[in-house]
């Protein structure tokens, strides 16, 4: 095993961003529904939103001048990584109920793991996050979980 | 109607055609608030990061392949769990194919399980996906 990671990237391993607050709006839904092209009435309705709807949840609002070059928001869950290049990734995700128009529902996102590989190029790093999506009153609502590779 | 007894392992899942445009693409990244200059800024993405045109968001293309089964099962079923993998980029005026195949059924509790994939022109899957449904 090479040994790329240090005490202080294993350290963030179980820490989660602030946890996001929002009032879901038949709006946001409709916008969502619309722009991916989506063909049932109730999701055009906005009535309830289609199941990848909550991934615009977890963009950060910052100000234009707060963004890196590349226009991203800067991921303060993920530690800076010695391999940079990172390729594909994944999501899979369980659903308990759909989101709806009025729904007050909280998210947080927590850094579930880092560990590395041999693989056949060389060293892989893998970082999984979960993402918890439930109402305020802690009604499940979905739990996510993402997979990157970087090498 | 999509009737659990009615479905068959092994058989496809209707497929639909996208081709966003680049005012799709606008209102996709603007819903979800996602500021990448790959996604709107073709200079950049082309001179700065080494891409054959304006990217199309991986969730964009993950969504598409979810609506083959939100189509499929309309009202008659639940979708319980969805899953996509990014594979390789796909680009702004690429024509790009969502579909899939039913893999298993399990009478027991009457859930479907389906292999989902989002392909473009030259017949290369850019995202891979799976999904389970659940009948009753």
């Amino acid at each position: 095993m090479a040994g790329l990671l240090t005490p202080d990237i294993t350290a963030k391993i179980g820490q989660a961003n602030p946890t996001i607050h929002v009032e879901v709006t038949r709006r946001d839904i409709q916008k969502y529904a619309v722009s991916t092209g989506q063909r049932a009435k109730k999701y055009l309705d906005g009535d309830e939103a289609p199941p990848l709807f909550h991934f615009g949840y977890s963009m950060e609002i910052l100000p234009p001048e707060e963004l890196r070059a590349d226009g991203i928001a800067e991921d303060k869950l993920i530690p800076p990584l010695p391999l940079k290049r990172v390729m594909a990734g994944s999501s899979d995700t369980v659903y308990h109920r759909p989101i709806r128009p009025g729904d007050k529902i909280k998210m947080t996102r927590r850094l579930k793991d880092i560990y590395e590989k041999e693989g056949k190029t060389g060293p892989l790093i893998f970082v999984v996050t979960e993402v918890v999506v439930e109402t305020e009153d802690g009604e499940a609502i979905l739990n996510e979980t993402t997979s990157l590779i970087a090498r | 109607m999509l009737r659990y007894e009615d479905i068959t392992v092994g058989s496809e899942l209707p497929s639909r055609d996208h081709t966003a445009t680049i005012v799709q693409l606008f209102m996709y990244n603007a819903a979800i608030w996602n500021p990448h200059r790959i996604h709107f800024d073709h200079t950049y993405a082309t001179e700065e990061e080494g891409y054959d045109a304006i990217v199309l968001d991986g969730p964009l293309q993950g969504d598409w392949i979810g609506q083959v089964v939100t189509d499929w099962i309309g009202e008659d079923a639940t979708m319980v769990s969805f899953g996509y993998a990014n594979r390789r980029a796909a680009y702004l005026g690429d024509t790009m194919t969502a579909g899939g195949l039913v893999e298993e059924k399990n009478d027991e509790n009457k859930e479907v399980k389906v292999s989902l994939y989002l392909k473009n022109a030259q017949g290369e899957v850019t995202i891979p996906g799976h999904a389970l449904v659940r009948f009753g």
